[in-house]
C-alpha cells in the first residue's frame, strides 16, 4: 500500500485513540481532509522541484510505534548537551521518555502536547495559539491530522529561563521502518527569554521519515534563541516545517546545524507582526555521500522598521545535493525594512550539486534589502600556504572549512552547543582538532 | 682535536642540493636545469630579471603541485624530496615566506601559527606546546619583528598593509625556526623602515645551523642581509655567481648586461 493509502486508512484507529469531541480534533480532520487532496509533494510543485521524496516514502513505515523500547541513559548521553543543566523533554519513538526528561511547571511550562491537548488549564493557550501561523500545505497537514505529541512550552511574560530546554525525538529501530510526526508549540510572553535545543536522533539504521512541525510565538520583546542540530543517521530523513511569528521588539534567531541524515528538508517561516522587530536565520550545511540537504526559508515582513537577518553557509562533497531558496517579502506597509540575505556555497567535488535561488518580493519603496550568494570551491592558494607552514591537508581543509562557517559558528549563544558543533564538524571532516578560531 | 674537526665539518654541512633542475607550469618550461648547493650558515641571493623563474624556484622548493619537475633532484640534508608534500617539507624544515601572502578571513594570527607549531610537532612524535610557552614564544618573536599585540588577533593577513604582510611573514619563521628559509620578494611593498625591521628579525634568526635564500629583483634588501653567494638567475638557469659585489654591479649595469655577457 502506498504510504498515503496508508496514513489515511490508519486514520480510524488513530481516531479510537483521541479525544475527537475537541476543537483540536476538528483542526486535525480538517488537516486530514487537505492532506487527501494534496498528497505528499512531488517535483511539480516549484518548492519541490530539487528535492523528491519518492526514495523514502517507498519504505512500509510503522505510523504509531508501540514497542515502548527501554533506551539506557549512557547510550544516549552523548546526544544530550550534557555538560549544562538543562530542561529536557524526550521522546522515544514519539512517545514521552520520562526517565530521560526534565519538565517543569514552576512559573513556566516545558511539558507535553498530549498533556496542553487534553488538559482543561491549557485550553486558552491552545485555542490561541495551536495551528494558527502553521500552514495548509500538504506536509504540515498531514502533520496536523495527526497531531497528538511533542514539546508544549509556554513562557509566561517577564521570565527568564535560566537553562536552555532541550527536545528530543529518538527512535530506537524497533520496527523495521518508522515514521514520526512530532508537533511542538512554544509561546514565549512579553519580555521573556528561552533558548531551545532540538534534536532528531535514530538509534539504529532502520529507515526513519520525520515530519516535524513546530509553531513558536514571540510575544513583545521576547527573545528566542533556537538551535536545531540535524546529525541523524544515514538512513533517517527529516522534514521539519517550523513557524516563527513576532510582535514588536521581538527578536527571534533560529541556527540549523544539518550534517546528517539521508534527506533533510528544513521550512523555516518567519512572520514579523509588530514593529523594530529582528528575525536571524543560520545555518552550516556539510554534506557528503549521497545525502540531499535543502534549505527554504521565508521572511514576511509584514509590518513597518523590522530587520532580517540570513547567513546560510554550506559545503558539499562526493555526490551529496543541496538546495537553498531564501525567500524575501516585503510588504507595502514594510517600510524602512532592513532585509539581509548571504549564502555562501563550497563544492568539494565535481559530483556534489547546490541548487541556491535567492527570491526577494519587495512591495514597499523604502527598504534595504541586500543579498549575495557564492558558490566556489576551496582556495587552493590558501591550502597551499597553510601546508608549506607545515598544516596538513587533511587539517588545512578543515581549517579553511571552519573559517568559512565561523561567521555562524560564532553567533552561537550557548557556549557548550558551540563546542558541541565543533566537535560533530571536526569528526565529519575527519580531524581531531576542534580549531578555535 | 677530532671532536673540533667535527663541529668545523657538521658547521659546514650541506644542507640543499640542487641538481639539473627542470620544471613546467601548464607545459611551458620555467627552470631549465638549474643547479644550486647551500651549506648551513650560508646565505645566498638569488637575482635575476622578471620572468627568469625566480619565484617557480621557490614554489618548486616548497612542493606547490601546479609546478611539474620534470627532471633533476632536490636533496635536503642528504634526502631526496621531490617527492614530499607541502607539508612534510615543511616538517623537514624548509620555509617559504610568500611574495604575496594569502588572506585566510575568519582564522586569527595567532590560531593559525598555534596550529602550524602544533602540527609540526605531532607530526615529529611530539606533544602540543604548552600553552604558556607558546604565549612565551609569541611574546619573544612578535616584540623581535616589533608587531604589536592587537595585530595578532586579526584575521590571518586580511586587510594587511604590504609591509604588515611581509613582517607577519617573518614573524612566522621566527615561530617555527626552520632549517632553510627562501625569502621570496620579502622586500616588495616594504617601505624603508619597514625593510630594517624585517631584514633585522632575518638577521636576528640567522644561525650556523640554519641557511636563507633571498630572492629579489633589486640590491636593497642585501644592503641589510648581506649574502655569501650572489646568483643570477635567466632564462630558468643560473648564469652567474659571485659574492656580494655582484648584486652591487648588478644594481649599477643592470641585467641586460648579464644578457649580453651571454650570447
Amino acid at each position: 500500500m502506498e504510504l498515503k493509502d496508508k496514513l489515511l486508512s490508519s486514520y480510524v484507529a488513530f481516531e479510537n485513540r483521541v479525544d475527537t469531541n475537541s476543537d483540536v480534533h476538528e483542526i486535525r480532520s480538517k488537516a486530514l481532509k487537505s492532506f487527501e487532496n494534496l498528497g505528499f509533494p512531488t517535483k511539480k510543485l516549484e518548492a519541490w522541484k530539487y528535492t523528491s521524496l519518492n526514495s523514502v516514502l517507498k519504505e512500509d513505515y510503522s505510523l504509531f510505534p508501540n514497542k515502548g523500547v527501554a533506551v539506557e541513559l549512557a547510550d544516549v548521553k552523548k546526544y544530550f548537551i550534557h555538560d549544562i543543566d538543562t530542561y529536557n523533554v524526550v521522546f522515544i519513538d514519539g512517545k514521552y521518555s520520562s526517565f530521560l526528561s526534565e519538565t517543569t511547571h514552576e512559573n513556566i511550562d516545558v511539558c507535553l502536547m498530549s498533556a496542553a491537548l487534553s488538559k482543561p488549564k491549557y485550553k486558552a493557550t491552545i485555542d490561541n495559539y495551536f495551528n494558527k501561523i502553521a500552514k495548509q500545505d500538504n506536509l504540515t497537514s498531514l502533520n496536523t491530522a495527526f497531531a497528538t505529541e511533542g514539546a508544549y512550552i509556554n513562557i509566561p511574560r517577564n521570565i527568564e529561563v535560566e537553562k536552555p530546554i532541550q527536545i528530543i525525538n529518538f527512535t530506537t529501530g524497533s520496527d523495521a521502518a518508522t515514521m514520526l510526526q512530532p508537533r511542538n508549540l512554544i509561546v514565549v510572553g512579553e519580555n521573556s527569554h528561552v533558548q531551545i535545543i532540538e534534536r532528531h536522533q535514530s538509534l539504529t539504521s532502520n529507515p526513519v521519515l520525520t515530519n516535524a512541525v513546530t509553531e513558536i510565538f514571540a510575544d513583545k520583546r521576547a527573545f528566542v534563541d533556537y538551535y536545531k542540530i540535524q546529525n541523524d543517521d544515514i538512513k533517517a530523513s527529516l522534514v521539519d516545517n517550523s513557524y516563527v511569528e513576532q510582535q514588536s521588539n521581538s527578536v527571534v534567531s533560529v541556527h540549523t546545524f544539518s550534517f546528517g541524515g539521508n534527506i533533510t528538508r528544513n521550512n523555516l517561516n518567519f512572520f514579523q507582526k509588530g514593529e523594530y522587530i529582528d528575525s536571524i536565520l543560520k545555518g552550516i550545511t556539510i554534506s557528503e555521500g549521497k545525502q540531499h540537504i535543502d534549505h527554504h526559508t521565508l521572511v514576511h515582513h509584514i509590518t513597518p522598521n523590522c530587520e532580517s537577518h540570513q547567513d546560510y553557509k554550506g559545503i558539499y562533497d562526493d555526490r551529496s545535493t543541496a538546495v537553498f531558496n531564501g525567500k524575501v517579502i516585503v510588504e507595502k506597509e514594510a517600510q524602512k525594512t532592513n532585509a539581509y540575505q548571504q549564502n555562501n556555497n563550497i563544492l568539494l567535488s565535481d559530483k556534489a550539486t547546490i541548487n541556491a535561488k535567492p527570491q526577494l518580493e519587495i512591495f514597499a519603496d523604502d527598504v534595504k534589502c541586500s543579498h549575495g550568494c557564492t558558490i566556489g570551491q576551496l582556495d587552493d592558494d590558501a591550502l597551499f600556504y597553510m601546508q608549506q607552514r607545515g598544516i596538513p591537508e587533511k587539517e588545512g581543509k578543515a581549517l579553511l572549512m571552519f573559517a568559512f562557517a565561523n561567521t555562524v559558528l560564532e553567533s552561537v549563544k550557548i557556549p557548550e552547543v558551540k563546542q558541541r558543533i565543533t566537535k560533530i564538524i571536526a569528526d565529519k571532516l575527519g580531524v581531531d582538532i576542534g580549531f578555535d578560531l | 682535536m677530532l671532536l673540533a674537526k667535527k663541529l668545523k665539518a657538521n658547521s659546514t654541512k650541506r644542507m640543499l642540493k640542487i641538481e639539473n633542475l627542470q620544471a613546467s607550469i601548464d607545459d611551458k618550461s620555467i627552470l631549465k636545469g638549474l643547479g644550486l648547493e647551500v651549506k648551513s650558515g650560508e646565505v645566498h641571493a638569488i637575482m635575476g630579471p622578471n620572468g627568469a623563474g625566480k619565484s617557480t624556484l621557490a614554489n618548486v622548493i616548497a612542493g606547490k603541485d601546479d609546478y611539474e619537475v620534470t627532471a633533476g633532484s632536490i636533496e635536503l640534508n642528504g634526502q631526496d624530496i621531490s617527492e614530499l608534500s607541502p607539508e612534510e617539507r615543511a616538517h623537514e624544515g624548509i620555509f617559504l615566506s610568500f611574495q604575496y601572502p594569502v588572506e585566510i578571513p575568519g582564522v586569527s594570527v595567532t590560531n593559525f601559527i598555534k596550529t602550524a607549531i602544533n602540527q609540526t610537532r605531532k607530526a615529529k612524535g611530539l606533544e602540543d606546546m604548552p600553552a604558556k610557552d607558546m604565549l612565551k614564544m609569541i611574546r619573544e618573536k612578535s616584540e623581535l619583528l616589533e608587531i604589536d599585540r592587537k595585530f595578532l588577533s586579526r584575521s590571518l593577513n586580511e586587510g594587511f598593509s604590504g609591509g604588515e604582510k611581509k613582517r607577519n611573514e617573518i614573524f612566522q619563521m621566527a615561530m617555527l625556526e626552520p632549517k632553510l628559509a627562501i625569502l621570496d620578494e620579502t622586500d616588495s611593498g616594504l617601505d624603508i623602515d619597514a625593510l630594517r625591521i624585517v631584514a633585522n628579525g632575518v638577521n636576528k634568526l640567522k644561525s650556523k645551523e640554519n641557511a636563507v635564500i633571498v630572492i629579489t629583483h633589486y640590491q636593497r634588501l642585501l644592503d641589510y642581509i648581506v649574502p655569501d653567494f650572489v646568483h643570477v638567475l635567466h632564462d630558468g638557469k643560473i648564469v652567474k655567481s659571485g659574492d656580494a659585489s655582484l648584486a652591487l654591479e648588478l644594481e649599477a649595469k643592470g641585467y641586460d648586461w648579464i644578457k649580453q655577457e651571454l650570447v
